[in-house]
This record gives structure tokens, C-alpha cells and sequence, in this order.
């Protein structure tokens, strides 16, 4: 039997889910940019997809934009408005901890002659309007945050962040990377001032490979793939019609599950807190008050993060040391050492990661193998000592 | 809208004098009225002299408006709070009305007043000063201007309860759906054709709908945006009725006549020869189009005069005497602009000359007319042809139903 609690990695699709995409890609695989009935038909899931997903975000259904995943919505957001307000200014401000996708394509920018500022992060892994402020220069033009941290679960304080961007410095582009925050967190997109927002499906029980990019009306982009005319142009390719119809499906769930989950997901972040803070060899990373329901991280200090993974892979649960897109490097986790963690500690970090489907019960068997993992390696790293 | 109302007022216009036909009128603005009720379920409507209210038992006063300034034969439409007849229940009402706007800006402003039940203690002129001076008190940014006052607030006092509003909203004017009789209108898929048609149904004018398509000339999209802008009317008129003629073979003769320029003007006819023989099959009295004078070559004076004959019915148009930038204002209104604007061809903007003739001779067109073979059998299979569609107002359409299965959303 096994236990899945890397959810922040990516969710089990949901069966309804994998059903509509099975039966969308069987009944309806015309080519939505076809003149034909069978193009129209695409046409028609692909228009209904897209209102259903801008109701899901409150926002208007011509803003969304499709994607093939969050790191290419990143990708497009930063560099691609990059590109195209390069007249305004090349200079990028973003923080220490952001995602992968987020952070290499501010580096590619770097490589490219544009200038980064990357604000550090406090001890809870946040930052503060003020320091997006102090950091704002004549040619900036893209400020990216990230909603929610994918390896600790802090939530920045995005609306602050926004309004006072905006009312200061209206031109400055604010995107942000939503994708460990939707259906965790509430987000108000339209009041806070966000022009760009990046959501993936497969973080909230829909199909991999789909995602989207919210671009506030008046934003243009240089596209990054070049081609057809698809997504207005800012994005070629033929649309994914069944995973994008999958997607809409997993975010109207995830929309309206939002509030029983994060509850329930809450209640028992809470359990393992409670839990972990008993074992005195660990050091919880994740705060207890504004982070997210569904990540909790911990460290065993001085031991390497792989071997905790391992060992309870063996005993049937499924967690992770870091970001999965990070994970397969072993130096320290970079968020926690801009958190201010010791290299010990960020170099033994576990992230346990929540889904809706998670009981007491699951959690429960967890931390029974947590608890007799630490003292069999205490044994372990005492007869070393 | 700020606040949760009792009633909507609706007024009506022209109608009100028409002597003996005054009650037909009410009856056709009641069931028009009635029709669009049925979104609101709990809403009752009250007749009553050159005047309905709408009770709405908790519907959306903000709702609903937007639907009911679309009925025609209506003036004016007024959101109204009731309250008992007592003055200070009255005042209490008036002053939470007034709260509610939050002036910020000086704002003229008067009450007026209306004692139509006469039992009430206090008269019309007693009353405007009564309900303004805790309002003056109350709201600094107030000051009296009788004569122009930018906020008039409304006071009617009657039997059973008093009626507080300041809002008059336009409603869509003209006479009840179809007092009028019974016309056809020419649709073509572009900006004018469907604000003839619905100027047609403001004037009291049931209208059928009759569109010519050249399938495959012209693509299955050209046909679903002209039912889409059926289905705009329709929200006007609750349903409607689509005609689609198949005008393929009809246009196909015509270039046997190799006469280029002459083309749109015998299309034109032959239009006209289809959509009267439609009206006569629908009892309908005249034929509407969208042609305003010059716009395009078969719309020059001299072209009227030669396409208008082919028909024996009265032909209006609308649109004859206004700019592009009215009619393209008033498509925007009514909400057919951007369907209007979407870049399918139609019949017309196929096998369409280099120079279109802006001078037809009605002896040539005649002469072509009479030499083609079988021009009166393919009108007579156009029409034979013809196929029929009832579009509901609020329906879904039929193409968006096909595909759109909820249970994958």
C-alpha cells in the first residue's frame, strides 16, 4: 500500500477528469483553427473551457490564455513582456524563492543584458511591499512574486504587493505564479492589481501538460512560440482542446471545493505540526500562520533529505525533499538558505504535501513512520558519532 | 441601482392617446411583458391607467430593467420603493433613499410631490416641503433648484401605500410588438439589415426574417451568425421566425446573363421577388430592408427605383435617411454590432463586380430578366427551398448545444 503525500509535485487526476479528456479526444479531435463541423465543434469546447476557466479566476474569458503548463505561462509572462516593453526598460525585480521556471527565465534575461534585482526573503520565506517599492527603478517593467512557496507553503502578501505597486507605479507590470495558491488560498486577481497570473492543471487533479496564463486586457506580449494565431496571437500551436476542457473541469472543482478542503487540509497540517515539533531532532521550516493549507517542510539536520525520502518510500509514503523540479540536484534547497536556514538544515529538507483526499487516518500512519524513522536513524547516527 | 426596490414603474408613450386602439396596444405590451416575466418568477405585473407596475416580490429590480427598457411601447421605466401612507414613514424612507446615494458633488435637487389620494392630511405643496427639509438637514451637499433641479425626487402618495423614486430610465419608445401588422425583413449578415429590422419592431411591426445563402459559396458560419442575429431580435420580440432560402442556383443563372454590372441589381430583385412571395405565404403587408440612400452602388436612388420594382408590397426602409455612424451607434445599442462585424461572407459579397452598376436601365433588366431560362422556376424552387427556423428568445442555440456536454465542464 501506498501513501501519496507529494501533492504539491502533482495530483492524482481525477477519474471524472481523465473521463472527459478520454471521451473529448475520441468525439471531438477536429483542429479548432478547421472551417469545418468538426473544427466548429472544437471551437465551441474551446470557448465554453475558456469562460468556464475565467469564471473560475473572476476574471474576463478573453484574458485567458492557453499553455502547455505553468513554467511555459512563466516563461511567456516574464519573457515575453520582457521583450516586448524592452523600449520602456530591461530591468526585472523578483524574489529569492520563486520557481525554477520563474527563476531561469529572469536568468536567461540576465544572459540577454537585462538587469535583475532579487529581493531576499525574511525567515518565513516572505517579502514585504516595501522592498518591491524600494526596488522599483525608472526602467523596471516586470515585477513577478509568487503566490504561495512550493516548498515551504508561505503566501505573499500578493494583494498588498499589488495595490501598492499599482497605485505608485502603474506602468510596472505585476505577474505573479499561482500555482501552488489556486484552490489553497483565495486570490483576488481583479482587485490586486495583477496583469499576468500562471495556473497549471495538474497541480489541482487535472491533466499534465495544460495550463494557462491570465493577461490582463491592454498587456501584449512577444510570443515566445511563433506560428498560427492561436491564443490572439501571443501563443501558436493547435490548442490541446481535451486537456485545456479538462483543465476547466479540475478548476471549477477545485473553485468549488476550495473552502471544505483548505479546511480540512488546515486541520491536519495542523496534526503534523503538533506532531513533528515533539521529535526533537527536527526543524520545522513551514510557519504555522500564513502558509498554505496543504505543504508542511521539515529538516532533520545532518541528514541528507534523500535518505528520510527513501526510507519512508520504503515503508509505502511518497513525499519529497524539495520542488520536483529541483529535486534530482543535491545542493541545498536555495529557498530555505534564503530563508536563512542553516546549510544543514537546507540540505535535509522534507516537504509533506496534502491532498483532498487525505484523512487522519493517512496522517496518522505517517508520522507513526516518521517517528520510528528518526529514532532508527538516532540509533543509527549515534553509534557513528 | 443602489438598493432593493418594491416595484417598477413603467410608463407608456404614444400609446396612451390612441383612443379605442389604447387597450389592444396595453394588451400586446402586457404579453410582451409577461413573456420576459417568466425569467422572474415571483414578479406580478398591475395594470393600470397609461401605466403598468411590476410588483417584484423580491426579484432583481437591476435584473430585470435592462429587460423591460427593451419593450417597446414603453416610455419610461422608474424603480420605486413603497412604503405605508405615513408622513413619517414617508420622511424615514425618503432620507434612507437619499443616504443610500452618498452625494458627494452640490447637487440641485427638489421633491415632488403627488397627492393622488386625497384622505391624506397633508396636501401636494405641504408635502414637497415636508420630506425636503430633513433632507436638506440631513445631506449637506443639497441644495432646492425647482426649475432645474439635477435630483427629483418623487413622492406619490396614494391609498394603500406611497411610492418613493428618482430614477426615470428610458424605455424603448415606439408601439407594442406587432400592433402594427406583420412585415418581412431581408437579413443579410451585415450592420444595417438587423437595425431595420428591429426600428421595424419598435414601430409596432411583427417581423419574420427572411436570409438568402449561396451554401457552399458561402460557408455553415455565414448561416450561424445570421441565426445568432435572429436570435438578438428575438430577445426584443420573444421569438422569431428565420427563413433560409437557398439562393445558390437563383445566382448561378444570373452570370449566365454575362452582365457583370448588372449583377447585384438582378439579385436584388430576385431577392425581393422570394422575400414577397415568403410575405405572402405569412400574411405578412410589406417587406423591410436595411438600404440607406447611397450607401452602396444598389442602394443609389436610381437602383431603388429599379430593384423596388419587382415587388407590389410596400417597401420600408428604416434606414434610408441615416448616416453609417447612426445606424452603426444604434447596432451597438442593441447589441448586433459585433455579430454584425464577424468576417463571414455572404451571398452578396460573393460573385460581386469590379463596377456594380449605380444606373440601372429598368429596360435592360427588364429585357435580361425575360431572356434567362427559367428565371420564375428557380424563384419558385428558392422558395419551395426555403427552409424555416423559430428562434426562441433565451434559448440556447441550437449549434452551441450540439457540442456542449456539462457533464465535461
Amino acid at each position: 500500500m501506498n501513501y501519496y503525500f507529494d501533492q504539491a509535485a502533482t495530483t492524482p487526476p481525477h477519474p471524472d477528469v481523465t473521463r472527459t479528456i478520454a471521451e473529448i479526444m475520441m468525439q471531438h479531435y477536429g483542429n479548432p483553427s478547421s472551417l469545418h463541423q468538426l473544427g466548429e465543434a472544437s471551437v465551441q469546447l474551446l470557448r465554453k473551457a475558456r469562460e468556464v476557466c475565467a469564471e473560475a479566476l473572476d476574471v474576463p474569458p478573453r484574458t485567458i490564455l492557453f499553455t502547455s503548463g505553468a513554467t511555459e505561462s512563466n516563461n511567456l509572462a516574464i519573457k515575453g513582456a520582457a521583450l516586448q516593453y524592452s523600449k520602456r526598460g530591461r530591468h526585472i525585480v523578483t524574489t529569492a524563492i520563486e520557481h525554477a521556471s520563474v527563476y531561469e527565465s529572469v536568468k536567461q534575461l540576465e544572459a540577454w543584458g537585462y538587469e535583475i534585482t532579487i529581493l531576499p526573503v525574511d525567515q518565513e520565506g516572505r517579502i514585504t511591499p516595501k522592498q518591491v517599492l524600494d526596488a522599483i527603478r525608472p526602467d523596471t517593467t516586470i515585477v513577478s512574486v509568487m503566490h504561495v512557496n512550493n516548498e515551504v507553503g508561505t503566501i505573499m502578501p500578493i494583494q498588498d504587493i499589488g495595490l501598492q505597486l499599482k497605485t505608485k507605479y502603474p506602468r510596472v507590470l505585476f505577474h505573479v505564479d499561482g500555482v501552488q495558491g489556486f484552490g489553497k488560498v483565495p486570490l483576488n486577481i481583479k482587485g490586486s492589481g495583477i496583469d499576468l497570473y500562471s495556473l497549471s492543471a495538474h497541480k489541482i487533479y487535472g491533466p499534465k501538460g495544460t495550463g494557462l496564463l491570465f493577461v490582463r486586457e491592454g498587456v501584449q506580449l512577444t510570443p515566445l512560440l511563433s506560428g498560427g494565431s492561436q491564443e490572439h496571437g501571443f501563443r501558436a500551436g493547435t490548442e490541446n482542446v481535451p486537456q485545456i476542457v479538462g483543465m476547466a473541469k479540475s478548476m471549477r472543482m477545485a473553485v468549488e471545493g476550495r473552502i471544505t478542503v483548505a479546511e480540512r487540509m488546515s486541520h491536519l497540517k495542523e496534526s503534523i505540526m503538533d506532531q513533528l515539533e515533539l521529535i526533537p531532532e527536527l526543524v520545522i521550516n513551514t510557519p504555522r500562520e500564513l502558509t498554505a493549507p496543504h505543504i508542511i517542510n521539515f529538516s532533520y539536520p545532518g541528514m541528507k533529505g534523500e535518505v528520510l525520502l527513501h526510507m519512508l518510500e520504503e515503508a509505502g509514503f511518497m513525499v519529497s525533499t524539495r520542488s520536483a523540479c529541483s529535486s534530482k540536484k543535491s545542493e541545498p534547497s536555495g529557498v530555505l538558505l534564503a530563508m536563512g536556514r542553516t546549510s544543514a538544515a537546507a540540505t535535509s529538507g522534507i516537504r509533506i504535501s496534502l491532498g483532498n483526499e487525505h484523512t487522519d487516518y493517512e496522517v496518522g500512519l505517517l508520522m507513526e513512520a516518521i517517528r520510528s524513522i528518526v529514532a532508527r536513524l538516532r540509533h543509527w547516527k549515534g553509534g557513528q558519532r | 441601482m443602489i438598493r432593493t426596490y418594491d416595484l417598477i414603474l413603467l410608463r407608456f408613450g404614444e400609446i396612451a392617446i390612441k383612443g379605442k386602439n389604447r387597450k389592444r396596444f396595453e394588451k400586446a405590451a402586457y404579453m410582451h411583458i409577461q413573456s420576459l416575466l417568466s425569467a422572474f418568477p415571483k414578479a406580478v405585473i398591475r395594470k393600470e391607467f397609461g401605466r403598468f407596475y411590476i410588483e417584484l416580490h423580491g426579484e432583481s429590480a437591476e435584473r430585470m430593467v435592462p429587460e423591460l427598457q427593451k419593450v417597446f411601447g414603453i416610455e419610461s421605466v422608474s424603480p420605486v420603493i413603497a412604503v405605508p401612507s405615513e408622513l413619517s414613514a414617508i420622511i424615514a424612507a425618503a432620507r434612507q433613499y437619499l443616504s443610500e446615494y452618498n452625494l458627494q458633488a452640490p447637487t440641485l435637487f427638489k421633491v415632488n410631490a403627488r397627492r393622488v389620494w386625497k384622505g391624506f392630511e397633508h396636501s401636494s405643496h405641504e408635502m414637497n416641503r415636508l420630506v425636503s427639509g430633513p433632507l436638506l438637514h440631513d445631506q449637506i451637499h443639497l441644495k432646492v433648484d425647482v426649475h432645474h433641479p439635477d435630483f427629483e425626487l418623487r413622492v406619490e402618495v396614494r391609498e394603500d401605500q406611497t411610492y418613493i423614486f428618482s430614477e426615470v430610465l428610458p424605455g424603448a419608445g415606439g408601439y407594442p410588438l406587432g400592433t402594427n401588422g406583420k412585415a418581412v425583413l431581408l437579413l443579410s449578415g451585415g450592420i444595417d439589415s438587423p437595425v431595420a429590422g428591429w426600428s421595424a419592431m419598435r414601430r409596432g411591426l411583427e417581423v419574420e426574417c427572411v436570409h438568402f445563402h449561396s451554401y457552399p459559396f458561402t460557408s455553415k458560419k455565414a448561416e450561424e451568425k445570421v441565426i445568432r442575429l435572429a436570435h438578438v431580435l428575438a430577445s426584443y420580440a420573444g421569438s422569431i421566425r428565420l427563413h433560409l432560402v437557398p439562393f445558390t442556383e437563383v445566382q448561378t443563372l444570373f452570370t449566365q446573363a454575362k452582365q457583370d454590372n448588372l449583377m447585384i441589381t438582378l439579385m436584388r430583385r430576385a431577392m425581393l421577388r422570394i422575400a414577397s412571395n415568403i410575405a405572402e405565404q405569412e400574411s405578412a403587408l410589406a417587406l423591410v430592408t436595411g438600404d440607406s440612400l447611397g450607401q452602396v452602388a444598389s442602394q443609389t436612388l436610381p437602383s431603388m427605383n429599379v430593384i423596388g420594382r419587382a415587388t407590389d408590397l410596400p417597401l420600408l426602409r428604416p434606414l434610408v435617411m441615416m448616416d453609417k455612424a447612426e445606424i452603426i451607434e444604434l447596432s451597438k445599442q442593441i447589441g448586433t454590432f459585433d455579430l454584425s462585424i464577424l468576417p463571414y461572407e455572404d451571398c452578396c459579397s460573393l460573385f460581386i463586380p469590379k463596377s456594380p452598376s449605380t444606373n440601372p436601365n429598368l429596360r435592360i433588366i427588364n429585357k435580361i430578366e425575360s431572356v434567362l431560362p427559367g428565371l420564375d422556376d428557380h424563384i419558385k424552387a428558392a422558395v419551395e427551398g426555403t427552409r424555416t427556423i423559430v428562434i426562441q428568445a433565451g434559448d440556447k442555440l441550437t449549434f452551441d448545444q450540439e457540442v456542449e456536454q456539462e457533464q465535461w465542464f
